[in-house]
C-alpha cells in the first residue's frame, strides 16, 4: 500500500506523446551535433558566457528516513543505532565553519523522520536565523510532504510556517524520475509525480523559489526522461518559479540497486543537452561534477550547462555510495576558465554575489525580508 | 523542428570566426598549418574542432574503434633517470627500498594471465636499469613468443633502445636488429614526451633529446618495425610547443609512413617532483583539455592512421566522448599497469572485454578487435 493519497493532489494530465516521441528522436542525433544545438539554447539564455557556481555547506540535520528507497545508502530506519538527528548547536556550528570559508547559503536536507514535528523546524529556523544567520535552501518536496502528513496540514500552510520561521528556498531533490511507473519500482513509498509537482505549485505560489532535479540511469526508459523533463517545463511555464534544473546520475554502490549498469558520460551529455532543448524556459543547467567527476562536467559546459553547482563543504548523502569528489575553489574557477568561460560565485537565485553587500545573502527573498 | 540543418560534411558549425578557414581545409582534406594547430588549441569553441576532427576520422576509419586485449609488463622500476624526470614517480634509484626488477621468470609467470585473458598484445616499458643487458630483453622476448606466439611483442621505448645501445657500446639499429630477431613486432610511442628542448631542459633534462628519439623511430620504420608517438601535455608546455611537437612527427611520417597510432598523454602531477614544485598535485588535465588534445591531433596528423584514447590517464568517461572526437582507438584491457598508478590514477587498473566493447556501442561505434598492427582478429564479444 502507498501512502500517496494523502494531501491535495490534482490529476495528472497526460503529457504529449507526438511531443514526447519527437523530443526522444533526439537521443538518436550525433553526439556533436546535439551538443551543438544545446549550446545555442544555452548561449540564448545567457549570452554573457559565464558560468556560475555557489559556495555553500550541505547539512544533513537527520538520517533517519522511513521511505526506504533502493537507490539510497544514507538513510537509516528509526531505532537503528546508526541514525542520528543534529542539535541545533551542531548545526550552528557548521553554519559557522561555512560563513569562514565565505558559503552564502546551507542546503538542508535530510530523511523523512516523522519524529521531527513542524516545531522542530521552525525552531530550528529561528535559531539559525537569531544567531547564525544565513541562507536556507532547504526541505525538498517530501520533506515538506511528511511534515503536512504529520500534523494533517495542507503542504502550503507548512510552506509558510517555514517560510515565516526563516526559509528562503526549496531544493529540488526527491523528483527522481517524475513518472509514477518508475517511482513505484525504485522509491515507492515516495510522494508520487502530481505530489510533487504540487508542492513545488504550492512553494511557486507562496513567493519561494525551487529547483527540480532528474536522477536517471535507474532503469527508466528515455522516454521516462522526456516525460519527466516536459512535466518540469510545464509546470514552469505556470508558475516561473524553477531557477535551475539538476539531472544527475544514479550512483548505486552500497544501495539496494547495487550492480545497476552506470550511466555512460555519452548518455549523460546526451541527456543533459537534451533537457537544455526540451526545458526552453528555466534559465539555469547545472552539471553533476560529483556524480560525472569533474572532467565530464567541465565537457558538459559545452553540452548546454551553465552552471557548476555547489562546492559543496560537505556532502553525506553521495558521498555514502563511495563517490566523493569534492572540490576546491581554485581547482572549480580553473575548470571553468580552461573551458572557455568566466567563473562567477553567485547566491541561491543566480545573482552574482555582491562583495560589499552588508547583509548575509542578496537574492531577492534575502533582500525582501532585509526591507521588511 | 527541433533537428538542426547540418550542410556539409563537418557536424558543427564554428561559432568562432577564427576557425571558419581552418573548417574549409579540413573539409576539402588539404593539410593544416601551424598557425591553425595553434588556432585550435587556443580557442573555445570545443565542439567545432571535435566535429573538424570527427569528420577527419571517419574519411579514415568510418564507424569502426579499435581496441586490443593487453596486458602491460613492467620488467623494472629502476631508472637511472630517477631524479633527471621531474614529472615521473615510477622510476627510483637502484637501491631504493621500493626498487624491483623481475626475473625473467618472474615475467613469464606474470605473462601466464594472458592464456585466461584472450591477450593479444604485450606492453613491454621500464626504468633505465645500469646494469640490466640487451640479452635480458632479446630472452624475455624469445621467451614470450615461444610461449604464447598468438601474442605480439610492442617493447621498449626509444628512450630504453637509446640506453641499451650505450650499455652494449653498439649503435640502436643494432639493438633493433636484435629485438626484431628475438621476435620483436611493434614499438611503443613512449618517452617523446615534449620535443622543445627548452621544455624538455625542465621536464626531463638529459633524457633523449628529440632528434635521437625521432632517429630511433626512422630506423625502427625502416628495418619494418612500426611504431606509435606520443605527447606528454599538461604541465609547463605551450599550445606552440605542442604544435611544434606534433609536426615534427608529421614530418618524419611523411618520411618513413611508420607510425600507426599518435597518443597524447595527459600528466599526472600526484607524487612527481614537478608537481611539487608547481605545487599541483592532485590538479589533472580538465576533460576540455584531454579532448582537444586529441582532436588537435587527428587533424593535425592527417598522415597517421589512428589516434588513442588512453582512459587510464583520462578515464574511461573522457574515452568514451572522445570517440566522438576524432578519436577511433581505445586503449586496450590493459592488465596490471603501474606506471601512472604511482602518480595517482585512480581509474581501474584493467577493463573488461565486454566494458570496452559497450562503451564503443554506446557511443554509436562500431568496435573492432585489433592486434599490433591493426589486423582485425575477431568479432567482438556480444555483451
Amino acid at each position: 500500500m502507498t501512502i500517496r493519497a494523502v494531501g491535495t493532489t490534482t490529476d495528472l494530465a497526460p503529457v504529449d506523446r507526438h511531443e514526447l516521441r519527437e523530443f526522444a528522436a533526439l537521443y538518436e542525433m550525433p553526439l556533436l551535433e546535439l551538443g551543438a544545438v544545446a549550446r545555442e539554447r544555452a548561449r540564448q539564455a545567457d549570452s554573457k558566457g559565464a558560468v556560475t557556481y555557489i559556495v555553500d555547506r550541505n547539512i544533513n540535520y537527520t538520517n533517519i528516513c522511513v521511505t526506504d528507497c533502493s537507490f539510497c545508502a544514507f538513510y537509516r530506519r528509526p531505532g537503528h543505532e546508526e541514525g542520528y538527528v543534529l542539535s541545533n548547536e551542531q548545526i550552528g556550528a557548521k553554519i559557522d565553519e561555512a560563513k569562514a570559508i565565505g558559503a552564502v547559503q546551507i542546503l538542508m536536507q535530510g530523511g523523512h523522520n516523522p519524529y521531527l514535528k513542524l516545531d522542530y523546524y521552525t525552531g530550528l529556523l529561528d535559531y539559525i536565523k537569531t544567531h547564525h544567520p544565513i541562507h536556507v535552501h532547504g526541505f525538498s518536496a517530501s520533506e515538506l510532504d511528511i511534515i503536512a502528513r504529520v500534523h494533517k496540514m495542507e503542504v502550503g500552510a507548512v510552506i509558510a510556517e517555514l517560510e515565516d520561521a526563516g526559509l528562503d528556498s526549496v531544493p529540488g531533490a526527491g523528483a527522481e524520475i517524475l513518472v509514477d511507473d518508475v517511482r513505484d519500482r525504485i522509491a515507492k513509498k515516495k510522494i508520487g509525480t502530481a505530489r510533487w509537482l504540487d508542492i513545488h505549485r504550492s512553494v511557486h505560489e507562496q513567493g519561494l523559489l525551487s529547483s527540480a532535479t532528474m536522477m536517471f540511469g535507474a532503469g527508466e526508459s528515455r522516454e521516462d526522461r522526456i516525460e519527466h523533463m516536459m512535466r518540469v517545463r510545464d509546470l514552469q511555464a505556470e508558475t516561473g518559479g524553477f531557477t535551475a534544473f539538476i539531472p544527475w546520475t544514479l550512483q548505486s554502490d552500497g544501495t539496494e540497486m547495487d550492480g545497476t549498469p552506470e550511466t555512460t558520460a555519452s548518455e549523460y551529455l546526451k541527456t543533459v543537452a537534451i533537457s537544455r532543448i526540451v526545458i526552453d524556459n528555466v534559465r539555469n543547467l547545472q552539471v553533476s561534477y560529483v556524480t560525472q567527476g569533474p572532467k565530464v562536467a567541465q565537457v558538459a559546459l559545452h553540452f548546454g550547462c551553465n552552471d557548476f553547482g555547489s562546492l559543496m563543504m560537505e556532502e553525506n548523502v553521495v558521498s555514502a555510495t563511495g563517490t566523493d569528489f569534492i572540490m576546491p575553489r581554485p581547482m572549480l574557477v580553473r575548470f571553468i576558465e580552461d573551458a572557455g568561460f568566466k567563473a562567477v560565485s553567485r547566491y541561491q537565485d543566480y545573482t552574482p554575489v555582491k562583495l560589499d553587500l552588508d547583509w548575509y545573502c542578496g537574492c531577492r527573498i534575502c533582500l525582501g525580508r532585509k526591507a521588511a | 523542428m527541433i533537428l538542426p540543418a547540418t550542410h556539409g560534411e563537418l557536424p558543427v558549425r564554428p561559432n568562432d570566426p577564427a576557425l571558419h578557414p581552418i573548417a574549409e581545409k579540413v573539409e576539402a582534406g588539404e593539410r593544416i598549418s601551424r598557425e591553425d594547430a595553434i588556432a585550435l588549441f587556443e580557442t573555445d569553441d570545443l565542439l567545432a574542432v571535435g566535429g573538424m576532427a570527427d569528420l577527419a576520422n571517419r574519411r579514415l576509419n568510418g564507424d569502426r574503434v579499435f581496441y586490443v586485449a593487453n596486458q602491460h609488463i613492467n620488467p623494472t622500476n629502476v631508472c637511472i633517470l630517477n631524479k633527471v624526470c621531474v614529472f615521473c614517480s615510477y622510476g627510483v634509484r637502484p637501491l631504493a627500498e621500493d626498487a624491483y626488477t623481475m626475473s625473467l621468470e618472474e615475467v613469464f609467470a606474470e605473462a601466464e594471465a594472458a592464456r585466461s585473458a584472450h591477450t593479444r598484445e604485450f606492453h613491454i616499458v621500464g626504468g633505465l636499469h645500469p646494469k640490466l643487458p640487451l640479452s635480458y630483453y632479446t630472452d624475455m622476448i624469445r621467451g614470450l613468443k615461444e610461449r604464447h606466439p598468438q601474442v605480439h611483442v610492442k617493447a621498449l621505448t626509444a628512450v630504453e633502445i637509446a640506453h641499451l645501445a650505450r650499455v652494449e657500446g653498439i649503435e640502436t639499429r643494432d639493438v633493433l636488429r636484435e629485438m626484431i630477431d628475438a621476435g620483436l613486432d611493434a614499438m611503443p610511442g613512449g618517452g617523446a614526451e615534449v620535443f622543445s628542448p627548452a621544455v624538455r631542459s625542465t621536464i626531463a633534462d638529459r633524457k633523449l633529446v628529440a632528434d635521437e628519439w625521432l632517429r630511433v623511430h626512422r630506423e625502427a620504420h625502416e628495418l619494418g618495425v612500426p611504431t606509435n608517438c606520443t605527447l606528454l601535455y599538461g604541465h609547463v608546455e605551450s599550445s606552440a610547443d605542442r604544435v611544434d611537437h606534433m609536426l615534427m612527427l608529421r614530418e618524419l611520417q611523411d618520411e618513413t609512413g611508420g607510425f600507426s597510432t599518435f597518443i597524447p598523454l595527459a600528466w599526472h602531477p600526484d607524487n612527481t617532483a614537478l608537481g611539487r614544485e608547481m605545487g599541483v598535485e592532485g590538479k589533472r588535465t580538465g576533460g576540455v583539455d584531454d579532448l582537444k588534445a586529441l582532436a588537435v591531433g587527428r587533424i593535425l596528423l592527417d598522415n597517421v592512421p589512428h589516434i588513442k584514447t588512453h582512459w587510464i590517464m583520462v578515464t574511461t568517461r573522457v574515452s568514451q566522448i572522445a570517440l566522438s572526437f576524432g578519436v577511433d582507438d581505445l586503449e586496450g584491457t590493459v592488465v596490471l599497469e603501474k606506471v601512472t598508478h604511482t602518480a595517482g590514477a585512480d581509474t581501474p587498473l584493467g577493463l573488461d572485454l565486454d566494458e570496452i566493447v559497450g562503451l564503443i556501442r554506446d557511443a554509436g561505434k562500431v568496435p573492432v578487435e585489433r592486434d599490433s598492427l591493426y589486423n582485425p582478429v575477431r568479432e567482438p564479444v556480444v555483451a
